[in-house]
């Protein structure tokens, strides 16, 4: 067999979190009881007019920034005219040849390596409604809460040549989303979708094969499987001295398989043309320069600090940067400048992130505050107490919140450090244990740790365990 | 003389002065509707109570001596594509021949505002489309001053009430000439006001770039009075347009002096009947004799304006009317099978011809392989006709044309030749293509005893010079004989 390339371009719909819709008064939220949030304009009824959100013009432009792309200051909007019954208008109103963003860049990084992706452009426009099916019901419903839910789609240059650089691609776009604060990005209710174009060629040539697009591509991880079974398919194809045929396809992630939706010949026209009840979009340089400059430090420009002010690691940086809340802890326990980075790290990507992961809730919905995490880490820095008292502590605080002092004292969980403590704890370890004392003397030396343990269990996880250990060798070197 | 005889203005100050009540000249027009309505048959529904119950609020109103707007207690119709709440609204098209708007149109709110009594819902052609009422899918219009003859459309009900003292004052609405040309058939004044100066909040879009609501009546102070309520600018209609806008009507004074009144060739070629062009070079001989300044112009790109607005008018109709598709409201085929079955069905028995001809026009020019040959085309003459416009008013305050090439022709004459029928938009497609405003005025009848009209043309948003020009051509013939004798 030859050796393939993967080419792949992505299209990422990603919904604004603006306090209203796109071009009406109704509220943007999701998860409300069915056709609640509608109102003549959005509902499509005869004589309406739309009137635009200038904050989804913000909003989109905020992330052209944030993707290093061209803001074309004067462009319009556009019908894109198509029947189906939960596009009330029976046109969607989006952008066609002038977007609000053009010819940007995105860089990120996979398995070490920096990787640069084209925008080729980002458009704004509204989103459909929803087809609800019930079982008590022959037909089709049409739920239009979501109806005019602002949009920004994000199209990529076909410069993806992996599944993995894929996902890195689409988890850097999620995490500058949260970052400028214009998308929930909740992927569950749907408010970043993406479609995939896939195609394959032989190692080494510079044309492009044909390539497919894939639809109902819901989370990252279905992006990779689709991507992976789609470049497979278009491989055996062409094996078997077959082409591949431009189409749209349909990704069935239960299945695990892609299945022809529509061949280009039935591709819709969508009879694209200027929407007339809408003015031409003028944004000031004044207005644009504003929007760049509320931009916050993206993700990164994280990583690069945290690598080289923090001698993080570049996986550890990453992890961090690209979680907002996690980062945001990381950055105000660094301000605080109690612990060192390197445990503060640890603690966010070990413990923190395994309650997150458990729980399903934020950092920002429990009780452990930046200074509280702080001082966990100081007293341990501090051998005031020993690291398992302080996951115990840690989940205290982070369940229940309250003072670390009083629950050191209230659980008995302070160090002790005492040397005739330790030495008379030892002694009693030792006048049970004379098999492991024989075994030591006899060269086992893993009979030390045994006896460490042992001590330590004993003084109930409060020794010491440096001096414990310090202790027990000497005391072993003496009998 | 009965109440529905006379003008607005002149209702205004009797009821002001306590003449006679909004109650008594509601109840006058109503049983003017009952008495000729059946010969005309100007409305698609009449309000009876919410009519009488409007004039009734209003009298209690004065008798309590609360300040009122001029036009409160006047009777008014409304054309059917203009939403009104709790009142069908139906374009006369069977697709919403149920319809029942859930809010009101903007305009609407200010006439109900200004205290005014909506008697009810005027005929027109289907969805605006057409140029004598005859594509209503509801039942014909009769022309008041012949019945065998048109009103005219797709304003047609609108303008036949007016002169068949149906109603005081009319809202139509003009998306190529729809207000001009039934007013000019049928012996009114007729407004198309600029692109912008009035909200389409609420107007059942026919093409969004092109319409414009405006008012009808028996004299220029009518409309004047009219305009004043229903323009301004609306957070609703992003086309609307944030300016101050004048108190017509107080405004109103006679400019025939100095007036520099453009004539263009183009207007008077060999598709304008002779009697027309008489008529309304008559008309203009009257500006010059008052001191007017006549100027030759030209307007090269005229004889593209048909095309081109029947190119643009098309393709944003053929999006405007997809949403009719029978899921939400509406018409909807009682038997088929699956999606597409219900939207063919559906749409194919819920609109006329004439509609379903401009929906295939407009969805051909904005095909991919015919978009810039056509529908792209069409909006670079859009471009240049604007232009040449602008020249002109360079060097006159306002453009004298017929209104339309002849007067109104026989019921059926022209239905089955829908070329022919766009030809009676000749004169007036270019103000909306141009986005300018426009008023016909009744200029004389012809010798089949069939009124002509004189189109004027103003710069964008100079109504109160258009409506001044208008009001001198008002006092020159010594007012209108609006109302149809014939009935």
């Amino acid at each position: 067999m030859k050796d393939y390339e993967i080419v792949v371009g992505l299209e990422v719909h990603a919904e604004l979190n603006t306090e209203s819709k796109i071009f009406c008064d109704c509220k943007n939220a999701f998860g409300l009881e069915v056709n609640t949030q509608v109102c003549p304009v959005c509902m499509g009824m005869p004589g309406t007019l739309p009137t635009l959100n200038e904050k989804v013009v913000e909003y989109a432009i905020k992330m052209g920034h944030a993707l290093n792309c061209n803001i074309n200051r004067i462009c319009k909007q556009d019908r894109k005219n198509y029947f189906y019954p939960d596009l009330p208008k029976a046109y969607q109103i989006s952008q066609a040849d002038v977007p609000l963003c053009e010819n940007g860049k995105l860089e990120f990084m996979v398995d070490g390596e920096i990787k640069t992706v084209g925008i080729t452009r980002i458009h704004i426009e509204e989103d459909a409604g929803k087809l609800l099916h019930d079982d008590s019901f022959a037909g089709s419903l049409v739920d239009m809460n979501r109806c005019g839910v602002p949009l920004i789609e994000i199209v990529s240059e076909p410069d993806i040549r992996s599944s993995a650089e894929a996902k890195a691609y689409l988890e850097t776009i999620k995490s500058i989303l949260q970052y400028i604060g214009i998308s929930d990005c909740k992927m569950q209710e749907g408010s970043i979708r993406c479609d995939v174009n896939v195609s394959v060629r032989e190692k080494g040539t510079s044309e492009f094969g044909t390539r497919s697009e894939m639809k109902n591509v819901n989370s990252f991880s279905a992006a990779v499987r689709g991507i992976e079974y789609e470049a497979k398919r278009q491989i055996e194809l062409i094996e078997a001295g077959e082409k591949v045929i431009q189409e749209t396809r349909r990704w069935d992630d239960a299945k695990g398989m892609s299945f022809s939706m529509r061949s280009k010949e039935d591709a819709q026209d969508y009879r694209y043309f200027p929407e007339p009840d809408l003015l031409t979009i003028v944004v000031d340089e004044e207005k644009i320069s504003e929007i760049k400059n509320s931009i916050p430090e993206l993700p990164n420009a994280k990583i690069k600090r945290y690598v080289t002010d923090f001698k993080l690691t570049q996986i550890d940086a990453t992890l961090i940067a690209e979680d907002m809340e996690k980062s945001a802890l990381f950055d105000a326990c660094n301000t605080l400048n109690i612990c060192k980075p390197k445990n503060i790290s640890n603690w966010i990507l070990a413990d923190i992130s395994k309650f997150v992961n458990e729980t399903g809730k934020n950092i920002s919905e429990t009780k452990l505050t930046p200074e509280l995490l702080c001082a966990i880490i100081e007293k341990i820095e501090k051998n005031v107490i020993s690291n398992s008292a302080g996951k115990t502590v840690f989940m205290e605080i982070i369940e229940n919140g309250g003072n670390i002092d009083e629950i050191i004292e209230k659980r008995g969980l302070a160090q002790n450090s005492d040397t005739d403590f330790i030495e008379n704890l030892v002694k009693e370890v030792f006048a049970n244990n004379e098999k492991s004392i024989n075994d030591y003397k006899n060269g086992k030396t893993n009979a030390l740790g045994y006896l460490v343990g042992q001590c330590m269990k004993a003084s109930k996880g409060k020794a010491n365990p440096g001096i414990v250990k310090e202790t027990v060798t000497k005391m072993l070197e003496a009998e | 003389m009965r109440l529905y005889e006379k003008t607005a203005s002149e209702l205004s100050e009797m009821l002001n002065n306590k003449e006679c009540s909004a109650e008594e000249l509601c109840k006058d027009v109503l049983d003017r509707i009952n008495e000729t309505e059946n010969k005309v048959g100007a409305y698609v529904s009449v309000s009876h109570e919410s009519a009488l119950e409007n004039a009734q609020k209003i009298d209690t109103a004065r008798q309590r001596g609360e300040k009122l707007h001029p036009l409160a207690g006047i009777p008014i119709g409304i054309k059917d594509n203009i939403s009104t709440k709790g009142i069908r609204t139906t374009c006369s098209s069977k697709m919403l021949e149920n319809y029942v708007p859930p809010f009101n149109a903007t305009v609407i709110n200010k006439i109900n505002n200004a205290g005014m009594t909506i008697l009810g819902k005027m005929n027109m052609d289907e969805f605006a489309m057409g140029s004598s009422t005859e594509t209503s899918y509801m039942h014909l219009t009769r022309n008041p001053h012949n019945t065998d003859c048109v009103p005219g459309g797709s304003s047609g009900g609108s303008a036949a009430a007016v002169s068949a003292g149906e109603a005081i004052v009319t809202l139509g609405s003009d998306t190529g000439g729809s207000i001009r040309q039934p007013a000019a058939l049928c012996g009114v004044v007729g407004l198309k006001p600029t692109y912008g100066s009035v909200s389409r909040y609420g107007l059942i879009a026919f093409a969004s770039s092109l319409d414009q609501i405006g008012p009808m009546g028996k004299s220029v102070r009518d409309v004047a009075m009219l305009q004043s309520v229903i323009c301004g600018h609306d957070k609703y209609d992003a086309t609307s347009k944030a300016i101050e806008y004048p108190d017509y009507a107080s405004n109103l004074k006679e400019n025939a002096k100095g007036l520099k009144i453009g004539i263009p060739k183009e207007y008077f070629g060999s598709g304008i009947d002779d009697e027309v062009k008489d008529s309304v070079m008559k008309a203009i001989k009257e500006f010059e004799l008052n001191g007017a300044e006549i100027k030759e112009i030209t307007l090269p790109s005229t004889e593209y304006a048909i095309n081109t607005y029947y190119i643009i008018a098309s393709a944003e109709a053929s999006s405007n009317l997809a949403r009719f598709d029978g899921v939400k409201y509406g018409y909807r085929a009682e038997n088929y099978s699956g999606l597409t079955d219900m939207y063919e069905k559906t749409r194919s028995e819920g609109f006329g011809d004439e509609v379903k001809r401009r929906i295939m026009l407009g969805t051909f020019v904005l095909s991919s392989g015919y978009f810039d040959a056509y529908y792209k085309k069409a909006i670079r003459i859009q471009n240049r006709i604007s232009s040449e416009f602008s020249s002109a008013f360079e060097e006159c305050d306002i453009i004298a044309t017929p209104t339309v090439p002849a007067s109104a022709f026989k019921i059926g004459e022209n239905i089955n030749d829908p070329v022919k029928m766009y030809y009676n938009d000749v004169c007036t497609v270019t103000a909306n293509i141009a986005g300018l405003p426009a008023i016909s005025l009744p200029c004389g009848m012809d010798s089949k005893n069939m009124p002509m009209g004189l189109q004027l043309i103003g710069n964008k948003f100079a109504e109160q010079t258009l409506l001044n020009s208008a009001y001198t051509y008002e006092k020159i013939c010594g007012g209108f004989d609006a109302l149809s004798k014939a009935l």
